[in-house]
């Protein structure tokens, strides 16, 4: 069919691609089910449920709670069987989001328990006609489940009359928003991760690249056609969760295409040139497995692609943003949600195809073909 | 004509050490255009260390190494395309079928696809051209490794162990690629193997190494006339024996096994020799198990001068 030895190798990685149900499951549909899966669980978030423990001992009943709260607000609901009454209330409205609030009189190890297993963030109890509030000081959720409860206790359902909720329901300011783009920039780093290191460590295991070496074939052709067969794959997947984003959540690239496109590639360039390297003298699948792993699983963590990083403390965040994985999730959120083009990435395109130059050159010199 | 011009590879007393071991020490051997050359020797004999420092996978580090002339250093294109490869185990690419394996390797040499199908029907794969790899048993594993040492249509042909964990029937069958070869193409062959009748049925010449070092070579009839006046005695008792039961005159030599109790005696005459054996046989009072003499052939030469069977 094609007599060129660089599209026969390109053709040998996307046979090998293709031919895998594996491989088309976990780097086409299993990042696509991540994006839906990851976009329904946080979108969906105008109503949720908390459950509050309440501690009373031997001497005290619901009534003892009852005195603290404005019964009207409150629905009290005995279950027949037990006897236990449960308290439930809400907070908010339509535009706040709403959070139902159950509340379930228990005894101290039950409460206990509840607050290990993470089913409650904050119990309550009553000492010297006090109603006390348990929770951890550094748990935001359960700071403001304390603030909300404490109003509802006190009678004020409504907000202030002076201030509104706007909430924001436009694009680029969803979590989806947020999610998306660091789900492309991660498939990025893992199919050129796994593609080309993996491939290469493999091949030079089955004594394939021995034998290779020892036809005419140039050396740079067999590491060259690995990552333009990359650079092809990880377009076809990319296509495929922005689709799927664009049908289900409306997701649309603001900025520039032309810059994303360009990211895009500085992006796999970057971490080709760290693959070549990570096998350029591996000898064992295994050793290369915790190699990549090595490399790979600090980025999915650190990177902010589930999460903004800005969670993490202030020394470690300028780190964080050298991070390859980083700068490029970084910029893909910049195209799609704030409209930006070249001028406003330049320097992440120029750091990452930097990167990769050198990483791909030491790899290229220190390869070991046999 | 020219000595030079005949030798299609000249190895010139070349040693290849690796830290302790020395894998090739001071081999020296030619091959003329057309002659198939056998490399035997057990494991660790250094066979295939020999072929890839011709290969060119390896350097030597003493010593050098001419194909028609020309040296790796100086002219590694030419070279490249002058040889044809069968390296020990290489895997191929499970995903890829058969014809698109030999198509990769053909635009390495930029073959044209009419040259695909050829060797295809020179190995008898035509019909599994479109299994996948993974899906060959290992005698057409071999042949695919064949058929891409094939392609370049080279005049010196490298192949280490092509038969090696083959059942005979597959095995034949390269060896009668290989004559078919030999008699159409003239093709060069270094073959290395640990099986005896394969070195006989292919091979013009045996070079016979141990320990990195060659320790014979020739045609089979000038190694075995080496040996012509030897012949053997070979036994197996119930019981083990003294070691001194064989010092006496006209027995070169005995190799003895002491798991199996059986023994290979190298004598002058068994017709001088046999009487005198089972006479010490019957003083000692040991028991014969089995009796059989015969003249000495190559399997034989083999374990007399390395101690060792072929397949260890």
């Amino acid at each position: 069919m094609f007599k060129n030895s660089f599209i026969q190798l390109i053709l040998v990685q996307i046979r090998d691609f293709y031919r895998e149900p594996a491989a088309l499951f976990w780097s086409l549909l299993f990042p696509v089910l991540m994006a839906w899966g990851l976009g329904i669980a946080f979108s969906k978030k105008p109503e949720q449920t908390k459950t509050i423990a309440l501690v009373l001992n031997e001497h005290q009943n619901t009534n003892s709670f009852e005195r603290y709260i404005t019964k009207s607000t409150f629905i009290k609901k005995t279950d027949s069987i037990s006897g236990t009454s449960f308290f439930y209330i809400d907070y908010g409205n339509e535009k706040l989001g709403i959070t139902h609030y159950i509340i379930k009189p228990v005894n101290n190890q039950q409460a206990e328990l509840m607050i290990k297993r993470g089913n409650a963030a904050l119990f309550l109890s009553i000492n010297d006609s006090t109603l006390e509030y348990h929770f951890d000081r550094y748990n935001s959720d359960a700071q403001l489940s304390y603030l909300q409860l404490s109003s509802l206790f006190k009678g004020e359902v409504q907000l202030s009359q002076q201030s509104e909720v706007m909430p924001m329901i436009e694009k680029g300011t969803r979590y989806v928003d947020f999610l998306i783009p660091g789900l492309i920039a991660m498939n990025v780093m893992m199919s050129v991760m796994w593609g080309i290191s993996y491939t290469l460590i493999e091949n030079r295991t089955k004594k394939l690249l021995r034998r290779m070496v020892a036809t005419p074939m140039p050396k740079w052709e067999y590491i060259a056609s690995h990552i333009v067969a990359r650079i092809i794959l990880c377009f076809i997947e990319a296509i495929i969760i922005f689709s799927f984003s664009y049908y289900y959540f409306n997701i649309t690239i603001e900025g520039s295409i032309l810059a994303f496109i360009i990211l895009f590639l500085s992006g796999i360039i970057a971490f080709s040139g760290i693959a070549v390297l990570i096998a350029s003298r591996t000898a064992k699948t295994q050793v290369g497995n915790g190699l990549i792993n090595l490399i790979v699983m600090p980025m999915m963590l650190l990177s902010g692609i589930y999460f903004s990083y800005h969670n993490f403390p202030d020394k470690v965040i300028p780190l964080i943003q050298a991070l390859p994985l980083t700068m490029l999730a970084d910029g893909v959120r910049a195209i799609f949600n704030e409209s930006a083009g070249i001028i406003q990435i330049w320097k992440y395109i120029l750091i990452l195809n930097a990167l990769g130059l050198i990483t791909f050159t030491i790899g290229l010199k220190t390869f070991k073909w046999y | 004509m020219n000595a030079m011009e005949t030798h299609i590879l000249e190895v010139k007393d070349v040693y290849k050490h690796f830290k302790e071991v020395k894998a090739v020490d001071g081999v020296n051997f030619s091959v003329n255009s057309g002659e198939f050359i056998a490399l035997l020797g057990p494991n660790g004999a250094g066979k295939t260390t020999t072929v890839e420092m011709i290969e060119g996978i390896q350097v030597p580090k003493r010593g050098e190494i001419l194909i028609s002339g020309m040296t790796w250093k100086r002219d590694e294109k030419s070279i490249r395309n002058k040889i044809g490869i069968s390296l020990q185990e290489t895997r191929f690419i499970d995903k890829l079928t058969t014809k698109e394996t030999i198509q990769l390797f053909a635009s390495f040499y930029k073959l044209p696809s009419s040259r695909v199908d050829e060797v295809l029907e020179i190995v008898n794969l035509s019909e599994k051209k479109k299994s996948f790899v993974q899906n060959l048993s290992g005698g057409q594993r071999q042949k695919l490794a064949l058929a891409i040492a094939l392609l370049n249509n080279a005049p010196l042909l490298l192949l280490d162990e092509p038969t090696t964990g083959l059942d005979p029937t597959a095995r034949r069958e390269i060896w009668n690629i290989l004559i078919d070869l030999k008699r159409n193409r003239k093709t060069s062959l270094i073959l290395t193997t640990h099986y005896m009748e394969e070195a006989e049925y292919l091979c013009d010449r045996i070079i016979i190494m141990d320990k990195g070092k060659i320790l014979a070579q020739g045609t089979l009839d000038e190694l075995l006339s080496a040996n012509n006046s030897k012949e053997i005695i070979e036994f197996s008792t119930y019981d083990s024996f003294p070691n001194d039961f064989f010092c006496y005159d006209g027995v070169y030599k005995l190799v003895w096994d002491e798991r199996t109790n059986s023994g290979k005696l190298i004598v002058g005459s068994i017709v001088a020799q046999l009487p005198i054996f089972l006479e010490r046989i019957n003083q000692l009072g040991i028991k014969l198990n089995q009796l059989e003499c015969r003249k000495l052939t190559l399997d034989d030469l083999f374990i007399s001068m390395t101690g060792k069977h072929l397949a260890d």
